[in-house]
């Protein structure tokens, strides 16, 4: 399973200083991610969700190193993409593209469409000018733009539009992961599903493994292969979509799904209300992150950050309440109760 | 480039303004067509005359016509602006898009020499350079453009970190290209419409200056028409021949007026398209 992975991402860190006082002497760090590792594999796609400020944004940048990450390994094919210089790294960006949330600040307001989309090919010398051409044309029409918009400048498109015109950017290159970082989260509704069909028919067009990142759990179901919800810097749960939303372990996960909002009316759902905010990444609560708002937290949670682990085949969770799984070997009739 | 002049046709003073500054441009390219003589043609039997027919802003001490000096004059003031201004803001340019684009430690090393230089008044850090390069024409467009350099490094370094933000800048990252070409395919031509309102701002100060450097003689040098040169001559005379000092201190004043109505009419024009 482990080397077939396209991406595999290890221990990841990204601490921003904090710096204060006359001689700005780092008093501090922020954690914006904190130990994140999952894996990826060829063709999949793999989600990360959590509330906004959690981290799944800076995960994706830092994978790309669009920010130096502080720590980890971030494993594309076997190697280990941050042991390369910066120059070198810019040959290997042709294969890890990324597609940004905002369409409207996504897109250089000076450029037409036609030279958004012939950069990527003139960047990396992929053709002639000819074939250039040709490439944007092809890819245009994949993502249905018509051959008369490529002269027009981006202030000239809606936002699902603009939203086709960075994905045209992106995919232009062929490359073999795609980060979305809420690709969708800005646009419609009605526009969202328009953007997520094409998402979904390019890459099984053009072989494509996405990492997507997204708040909004209804469109990751819809989706994704696996999901790993992230809280503060770290990856609480990991799973296949199904088990996760059929049977979320922990009571971080279990609280998020409890918010989606159902379209049966005469479905009775108990909701989990969690209390208080996210807490403040520059100063974690001691242990693990989601105790002061978890409903099943005891003293354990205080002292000791719960592991990572994998409590069923596939299935991880960071919660102590799944620790007696390595000892007794089995799953607890506790993930019962929980439901 | 349509809008453009739609809005400058709507905007009156500003539309002064640019007429004032064609006019200037004008003289300055046409002065052999323009004036009646040449500027350093002496009528000895007619020093110091009053305005009249033949001289219609009168003549100067060596009876030399005035106006005649004057269309020269607009020829020299549009050089040195233009050449002082292109030193300033070519440097400021290039300063500024390493400082706003790499930032740290480059950053800082271009911000405080240019914080040096923005401490002196203008006047005399120009007078210093002058003096030390020596007075000529050369000499006192290099000294202005010196001067310049760090108010465009300063505005061109803000466009670039505010440009910077946006997420264009990340995505071109993303695609793997190069950061030279980031800076000047990404980053240049949107920043652009400050550094417009600031090349035609400093055009009118570098002219004032040039003014004030010639007045001291550390400029352009006699007999070659300058307004400043054509102020200091005169200084002398102004009480009983007020004409000599008029007609060059009004032009001074015309040039600089209208280049500051187009300078701040072109900023509101080109200002909402910043965004």
């Amino acid at each position: 399973m482990e080397n077939r992975a396209i991406l595999e991402v290890k221990g990841l860190k990204k601490y921003y200083p904090q710096k204060s006082g006359v001689f700005r002497r780092t008093t501090n760090y922020v954690k914006a991610v904190d130990g994140v590792s999952f894996s990826i594999h060829p063709k999949e796609t793999f989600s990360l969700v959590g509330e906004s400020g959690c981290g799944k944004s800076t995960t994706g940048k830092t994978i790309l190193r669009l920010q130096e990450p502080t720590a980890g390994q971030v494993l594309f094919k076997g190697n280990d993409l941050l042991d390369y210089s910066k120059r070198d790294f810019r040959r290997l960006r042709k294969d890890l593209q990324m597609i940004f949330q905002d369409p409207y600040s996504s897109l250089n307001p000076r450029m037409s469409v036609r030279e958004l989309l012939r950069e990527p090919i003139l960047t990396h010398r992929l053709a002639g000018r000819k074939e250039t051409e040709q490439l944007v044309r092809d890819i245009a029409e994949k993502v249905g733009l018509s051959k008369e918009q490529l002269d027009r400048h981006p202030h000239e498109f809606s936002g699902g539009q603009r939203q086709r015109i960075s994905i045209a950017r992106a995919l232009i290159l062929k490359p073999e992961l795609v980060i979305l970082d809420e690709a969708v989260s800005a646009l419609d509704v009605s526009i969202q599903a328009q953007i997520l069909n094409l998402l979904m028919d390019l890459q099984e067009e053009l072989d494509l493994t996405y990492l997507f990142i997204s708040h909004d759990l209804n469109v990751v179901k819809h989706v994704s292969d696996r999901v790993g919800v992230m809280y503060l810097g770290q990856m609480m749960e990991m799973t296949d979509t199904e088990e996760l939303y059929d049977n979320p372990l922990h009571p971080y996960t279990q609280s998020l799904l409890s918010a989606i909002p159902s379209t049966d009316p005469f479905k009775k759902k108990e909701r989990i209300i969690l209390k208080g905010d996210v807490p403040d990444p520059a100063n974690p609560p001691s242990g693990c992150p989601f105790r002061l708002r978890c409903p099943k937290a005891h003293e354990r949670c205080v002292i000791e950050n719960p592991a990572f682990q994998e409590v069923k085949e596939d299935h991880f969770v960071a919660c102590h309440l799944y620790d007696r799984v390595e000892e007794a070997g089995e799953v607890p009739d506790l993930v019962g109760s929980l439901r | 480039m349509k809008s453009f002049w739609k809005r400058l046709k709507n905007d009156k003073v500003g539309l002064i303004g640019c007429i004032g500054v064609l006019l200037v441009v004008i003289f300055g390219l046409l002065a052999p067509a323009i004036a009646p003589y040449r500027p350093e043609q002496m009528f000895t039997e007619h020093t110091m005359q009053s305005p009249n027919g033949k001289f219609i802003f009168g003549t100067d001490e060596f009876g030399r016509d005035i106006f005649t000096r004057i269309v020269y004059g607009a020829k020299v003031s549009l050089q040195v602006g233009l050449i002082a201004v292109g030193i300033g803001a070519i440097g400021g340019l290039v300063f500024g898009l390493i400082a706003g684009y790499f930032q740290g430690i480059v950053d800082q090393v271009i911000m405080r020499v240019m914080d040096v230089l923005f401490a002196f008044p203008d006047i005399l850090l120009a007078l210093t350079i002058v003096a030390v390069l020596g007075p000529s024409l050369t000499n006192t467009m290099i000294a202005i453009g010196i001067v310049f350099m760090p108010v465009f490094t300063r505005i061109v370094r803000g466009s670039v970190i505010s440009v910077k933000e946006n997420e264009y800048i990340t995505n071109a990252v993303a695609i793997g290209v190069s950061p030279f070409t980031i800076i000047f395919r990404h980053i240049t031509p949107n920043i652009m419409a400050p550094f417009i309102v600031q090349v035609t701002l400093g055009l009118s100060g570098a002219i004032l200056t040039e003014a004030a450097l010639s007045f001291l003689g550390l400029g352009v040098q006699p007999p070659n028409p300058s307004w400043g040169v054509m102020l200091n001559a005169s200084r002398t005379y102004m009480e009983f021949a007020p004409w000599t000092i008029l007609f060059p201190a009004g032009a001074i004043v015309f040039t600089i007026f209208c280049f500051n109505l187009f300078g701040d009419s072109l900023r509101d024009i080109l200002d909402p398209q910043l965004k």
